[in-house]
């Protein structure tokens, strides 16, 4: 379970997150949602410990997660684009991480059967596309079984069947008891994925509830006209 | 106000010994990533042509070892500065996911950051001590002197390559980064030693040896210069000018204050680097 | 050509007073030999005799030899003046001294004291002794036709006023000092008031004070010596007529301390001489008409510090490399002329290949000329800021002197 209590940041004058206090249950997938700048990015960054915050007190399976390493052990992250370095293969990347987190992972070669990388394994990653590369984060993503999942923007990028396999594993992950929070612009995805929806505004929750009580809330059936409604701040 | 963060349940001891492993593998990567990239084979390739070309061609090993102290003083840090720079910025995206993994931040720095910088020392000494070496076996070149040379561009590196990472960690934009780092090189090669000049000019009628030797302390470059010209005859040459040079440059205190002042110079941008990195927001 | 003739004068009577003489008997001097004292000997010898000392010590004070004697030591006799007094005094001429060992001549502040003096003599020969230890080693006053060969003079000197020269000439003329090796003394060769003489293939080092030091001295060569890591280096003075070719001056550091120092030397030659690894290679204060040429300038502090004291010194066709300067001067005037030097600084080029760089060279660079005016500024040696003013002054001359100025730079190094 991922929670926060009363968490702020501020960037010089910008208050990006003002107070926020919210819980990730085990087993949920929970989509945060926002305009641009609403602060979601700073949200999931603070949980894994790269942003910093100012006060209040962000608990990852008991674990603090502020200057904490052995909080990060709880989470896999995938970011919206990865980036690796150019000169190392998808193979070195991966056994370099095992190799960092003195840790070997039984799914590896699953897991890279299940995103079709063999045939990549062993060309420099300057020369992938960005979807290989995508594949690759996704494999690191999940290698260690970790308990909680933050995925930002999973499937941009990917190619439809990838992006298919990417939310099966996804779905089969919540199945098996993780906490999931991720973002996506891709309405069809949350309807598919999302349990529960997060809704940041400048750096204050507005709502939380699930994708049921959004168009309830707002009366729109389509979810990105409730999600507009929402970001227009007219059904509060 | 920060709330308690539970303490992890590692002994301190062996928290030290695993941070200091993570280091280790942060700058193994950084190191064989660097190694592969043609710049530092350039780099290498540069140094190697240059001081090789400087041997054939000069002849003798000591002009040799000026012609290269002159790289050291202008090349190594530049080179430093800017490679440092772009690695940083050619990186950052890859330390962030490095971050995300279960590594303390103060390894991650300094692995990160031995993986620059060894390299980069590992080429100076490569490119330009190997020739020496092999040279200095037929000339019968003074050791001592190389010697002093091979540790002023290995401290050059380190100071410079840390400069680097600092201005990097403190400006997101590069442009913006590039400018201040070419402003310090400008500034501590050439106009740090101007004002040097200009003070010498204003104040002759005062006893300013000792100011001087002082500032000389605040600027690596300067002290690189003269912890190698102290190995040479030319530091008699330094001395003549007056009582307060005799001593200093007379003496083993020249080398030992120079040396020391480096050092710690090589320790402060690493710390105020290691300082930003961990206050920071990424 | 008059020195010329004095040489071989001095040549021809030291052959003649070692063969020739007529009705010579050789007297035996040893430990168990009838004779056990040298003295006795010189006192029972005819002019002429051969004394012949064999291997032992002989502590007899001061040895007055006032006969012409050859006086021979057979595996190395020491004589033995104990640290008190003078130990061979040679009065009469045409005196031969060989094969001995020469220890703790006595020092004296009133008294030049000597391991061997002369005084007043003609046609003497001192050849292939040691001297260990002495105040003053061979000591040559108003003496002449002398010749002082293979000699090996060895002291620990740690102060000078406790110390006398290794070869001392006072007063001299017609003297040859070749193929000795001088060290630790005060003064490697002094000469003063000394005449027609030759000074060859001597190696001077690790003198207290001067390798070779002379003053007011005329029509002298000195050729083929090395004077290296001496305490001041060498310095030459109020002498005119000097010819110094074939020598090295190297290793000497210090300030004040000159690979040669020229004082008040007119109507000199120097040639072929290698100046290396000095702090100053010559420091000139004061010469006239004076030719330096085809001598070779490398690894010094100041390869050749030139005073506006001097006039008519010609500075041709000599190399100067890995010098921190060239050359510095305290003047904007110069009367003086520097002639087709390989300059290793010069950075010009010869189009038309005649082996002349086609633009003139100003060996003054900037930074010497800020150093000085402003001595602190050589904290500031070797600094890419020196490089920088240099070059631009280079590129455009505004400070440097044009009156030293070599037209004619050679674009490779001279052979000599």
């Amino acid at each position: 379970m991922v929670s926060l209590k009363q968490v702020s940041k501020t960037f010089g004058n910008l208050e990006v997150l003002k107070g926020i206090s919210a819980r990730f249950e085990v087993g949920k997938i929970t989509a945060v949602i926002g305009p641009n700048a609403s602060g979601k990015t700073t949200l999931m960054k603070s949980i894994l410990g790269l942003v910093l915050t100012d006060d209040g007190q962000i608990l990852v399976n008991g674990e603090s997660a502020f200057q904490n390493p052995v909080s990060r052990a709880q989470i896999g992250y995938m970011p919206q684009k990865a980036q690796f370095p150019d000169n190392l293969k998808p193979i070195e990347l991966l056994n370099w991480v095992q190799d960092l987190r003195d840790e070997k992972s039984p799914r590896l070669h699953a897991l890279i059967d299940y995103f079709q990388l063999g045939p990549q394994l062993d060309k420099p990653l300057r020369v992938l596309s960005g979807g290989t590369r995508q594949k690759v984060s996704a494999v690191l993503t999940f290698l260690f079984d970790p308990p909680v999942l933050i995925l930002d923007e999973p499937s941009a990028g990917l190619d439809p069947l990838a992006s298919s396999r990417l939310k099966d594993k996804i779905l089969e992950e919540k199945r098996r008891g993780k906490v999931i929070i991720l973002t996506s612009h891709v309405m069809s995805e949350l309807e598919e994925l999302a349990d529960e929806v997060l809704f940041l505004l400048e750096g204050h929750i507005v709502f939380q509830g699930t994708l049921a009580e959004i168009r309830e809330r707002t009366g729109e059936q389509k979810l990105e006209r409730a999600i507009a409604k929402l970001m227009e701040g007219r059904a509060l | 106000m920060i709330l308690s963060h539970p303490q992890t349940t590692l002994e301190p001891r062996a928290k030290r010994r695993s941070a200091l492993k993570s280091a280790l593998k942060v700058m193994k990567y950084g190191f064989f990533d660097l190694l592969r990239s043609r710049w530092i084979i350039i780099y290498t390739l540069f140094f190697l042509a240059v001081t090789s070309g400087l041997l054939y061609f000069g002849g003798d090993a000591n002009q040799a070892v000026l012609s290269t102290l002159n790289l050291v003083l202008l090349v190594v840090p530049l080179i430093s500065l800017v490679l440092g720079l772009s690695y940083y910025y050619y990186t950052r995206d890859f330390v962030e996911l490095i971050l995300t993994q279960p590594i303390g931040r103060s390894s991650v720095f300094l692995g990160h950051f031995s993986g620059l910088a060894l390299p980069l020392v590992a080429a100076f000494l490569l490119g330009s001590g190997l020739p020496f070496l092999l040279a200095g076996v037929r000339q019968g070149a003074d050791w001592r002197v190389i010697a002093s040379l091979m540790v002023a561009g290995t401290l050059v590196s380190l100071i410079f390559s840390a400069l680097a990472f600092w201005i990097g960690l403190l400006n997101e934009e590069r442009v913006k980064a590039l400018g201040i780092a070419l402003g310090v090189w400008l500034g501590m090669t050439m106009i740090y030693d101007g004002l040097l000049l200009l003070f010498s000019i204003l104040m002759q009628a005062y006893p300013i040896e000792r100011s001087l030797i002082i500032l000389s302390l605040f600027n690596p470059i300067d002290l690189s210069r003269i912890l190698v010209l102290l190995q040479l005859d030319t530091a008699a040459l330094m001395g003549y000018t007056g009582a307060v040079f005799q001593r200093y440059f007379g003496s083993n205190l020249g080398i030992l204050a120079s040396l020391g002042s480096l050092l710690i110079w090589t320790g402060l941008p690493v710390y105020l680097g290691l300082r930003s990195f961990k206050r920071k927001n990424f | 050509m008059k020195r010329l003739v004095g040489i071989l004068l001095v040549l021809g009577t030291a052959l003649l007073g070692t063969t020739w003489v007529y009705g010579q008997s050789t007297l035996e001097v040893c430990p168990t030999c009838s004779l056990t004292s040298l003295k006795t000997a010189i006192a029972q010898a005819n002019p002429h005799d051969k004394i012949l000392v064999n291997g032992g010590s002989y502590t007899e004070g001061t040895i007055l030899v006032d006969k012409p004697l050859t006086l021979e030591g057979l595996n190395q006799p020491i004589l033995d003046g104990e640290g008190k007094v003078e130990i061979l005094t040679i009065t009469a001429s045409d005196v031969t001294v060989r094969g001995f060992t020469f220890q703790n001549a006595g020092i004296s502040h009133t008294a030049d004291q000597a391991a061997l003096k002369t005084l007043e003599v003609e046609n003497c020969l001192i050849e292939n002794n040691t001297f260990l230890n002495n105040f003053f080693a061979i000591y040559l006053g108003k003496t002449k036709h002398c010749q002082v060969l293979h000699n090996t003079v060895k002291a620990h000197a740690t102060s000078e006023s406790f110390s006398g020269n290794a070869v001392h000439l006072w007063d001299c003329s017609e003297i040859v000092v070749k193929d000795n090796y001088l060290s630790g003394q005060r003064d490697g060769v002094y000469l003063e008031f000394v005449k027609d003489s030759l000074i060859e293939n001597n190696i001077s080092e690790a003198n207290l004070r001067y390798g070779l030091h002379f003053m007011y001295s005329n029509n002298n060569i000195f050729r083929n010596n090395r004077f290296r890591a001496n305490g001041a280096g060498v310095a030459v003075m109020y002498s005119k007529n000097i010819e110094m070719t074939q020598n090295h001056f190297e290793d000497n550091w210090g300030s004040a301390i000159y690979g040669l120092l020229l004082k008040e030397i007119n109507d000199s030659r120097l040639y072929n001489n290698v100046f290396h690894d000095n702090s100053v290679g010559i420091y000139v204060d004061g010469a006239n008409r004076t030719d330096i040429s085809f001598n070779d300038f490398s690894h010094n502090g100041y390869a050749l510090r030139i005073l506006s004291s001097s006039m008519g010194v010609t500075i041709a066709h000599n190399n100067f490399y890995g010098n921190s300067f060239d050359v510095t001067t305290n003047a904007n005037r110069s009367y003086n002329a520097f002639l087709e030097n390989y300059w290793e600084a010069y950075q010009g080029y010869d189009l038309n290949h005649d082996g002349f760089g086609d633009v003139p060279y100003r060996p003054v660079r900037l930074f010497a000329l800020t150093v000085e005016n402003y001595p602190q500024t050589m904290i500031l040696m070797r600094s890419p800021l020196e490089q920088f003013m240099d070059y631009a002054e280079r590129i455009l001359p505004i400070f440097t002197p044009k009156a030293i100025e070599d037209d004619r730079p050679l674009m490779r190094r001279v052979l000599w």
